[in-house]
């Protein structure tokens, strides 16, 4: 049986997350191409429903890289994506899902280093975890 | 408008655990406004069963719905052939909704998704407070606009009891004491003789003492 490979969905806000996931293009800096990107204009913008969707629909794990707390272009975009989070692993909790396959980052535009460390430790936390549905979560 | 809380996610599975195909119906008013029943309600909880599902193994179809009203005939009629494709439907309005769709649907099964729990209002952002209990003689006026039946756990009339302690609760450490809250009130509108009146005995059979009650306004009547 081949290896299992974790799809993993990124919610990145335009002026942190994505623009550090540039850097660390522009620095080469490799990093596991488990990762899917979804650029937002604001980790604000990110619904609870759109991360629970894209578990039931196929990703391993979801995670959201938003500005540095404090440091939101909308002011607190990052913060009500962190509750929306938070919600979303107490909804997964109780469908029996790992609510670890969910997670929250915050980085700045300037720490392409940190954004493919983020993708590093989330794909190794989902592929100890293993495929949502067939793996033992709780 | 009317409170309620989604059921325990482990006992809405329990009461759908026979069926394959079910509606998930939300409604558009009072619980959208209190997060527990609206269209995002309906898509999160539908999301969250299939993904429940899907970890045991078995399937199911969902079906979403939330009409404007659950309440009312002419807005949950436009469910009908979707109705009547299902095992069951799952409602997430308040009971009213419920009820409404179990007698204008009486060959298919409505469950409840949700406690229904009071009529109050959003004293802050997420946070709603029971305000009225719908006794059907209102005291307000004479209370200064604070209601001691909903909001006081006694019931009284003659308040505050000696639960009262610096303006709140015993029973709950975050609730105010309503009749301190009244007699503050009552003195700010230079009301207080309000409070000396002698009243008659409360009759009980306007609230829900004296069976279903009803309403009705005869000349809106078809």
């Amino acid at each position: 049986m081949s290896e299992f490979e974790p799809k993993i969905v990124a919610f990145c806000c335009n002026f942190c997350a994505f623009a550090a996931a540039d850097l660390a293009g522009a620095m080469r800096l490799q990093y596991s191409h488990s990762v899917r990107i979804i650029r937002l204009p604001c980790t604000g913008k990110v619904d609870t429903i759109h991360l629970l969707k894209a578990l039931e629909d196929g990703a391993d794990g979801v995670f959201v890289a938003g500005c540095l707390e404090g440091q939101c272009h909308y002011l607190e975009g990052n913060l009500r994506a962190k509750k929306r989070v938070a919600y979303a692993k107490r909804l997964l909790a109780e469908a029996g899902i790992a609510p670890e396959r969910i997670d929250m980052f915050n980085l700045s535009s300037a720490m392409g280093g940190r954004f493919a460390e983020i993708v590093e430790e989330m794909t190794e936390r989902i592929t100890k975890l293993g495929p949502v549905y067939t793996a033992k979560d709780l | 408008m009317i409170v309620a809380d989604r059921k325990p996610f482990e006992e809405i599975l329990d009461s759908i655990k026979d069926y394959k195909k079910i509606m998930l119906m939300g409604c558009g008013g009072c619980v959208t406004i209190c997060f527990s029943g609206g269209s995002k309600a309906v898509e999160l909880l539908a999301s969250q069963i299939k993904m429940a599902k899907k970890k045991q193994g078995k399937e199911i179809e969902i079906i979403e719905c939330t009409p404007e009203r659950q309440c009312e005939y002419e807005f949950i009629d436009a469910c009908k052939e979707q109705i009547e494709s299902t095992d069951a439907i799952l409602s997430i309005a308040c009971g009213v909704g419920v009820q409404t769709m179990n007698e204008r649907f009486p060959d298919s099964i409505t469950l409840p998704g949700q406690n229904t729990k009071f009529m109050g209002y959003p004293v802050k952002h997420a946070l709603w407070e029971e305000r009225c209990a719908g006794c059907g003689d209102c005291v307000l006026e004479w209370t200064g606009g604070l209601c001691p039946i909903a909001r006081c756990a006694k019931k009284l009339f003659n308040g505050p009891c000696g639960g009262s302690s610096e303006g709140i609760c015993e029973v709950d450490k975050d609730t105010d004491c309503v009749w301190q809250l009244i007699y503050d009130r009552l003195k700010r509108l230079n009301k207080l003789d309000n409070l000396l009146a002698i009243r008659q005995p409360r009759d009980w059979r306007t609230s829900t003492n004296a069976g279903q009650r009803k309403v009705k306004f005869e000349e809106a009547m078809l």
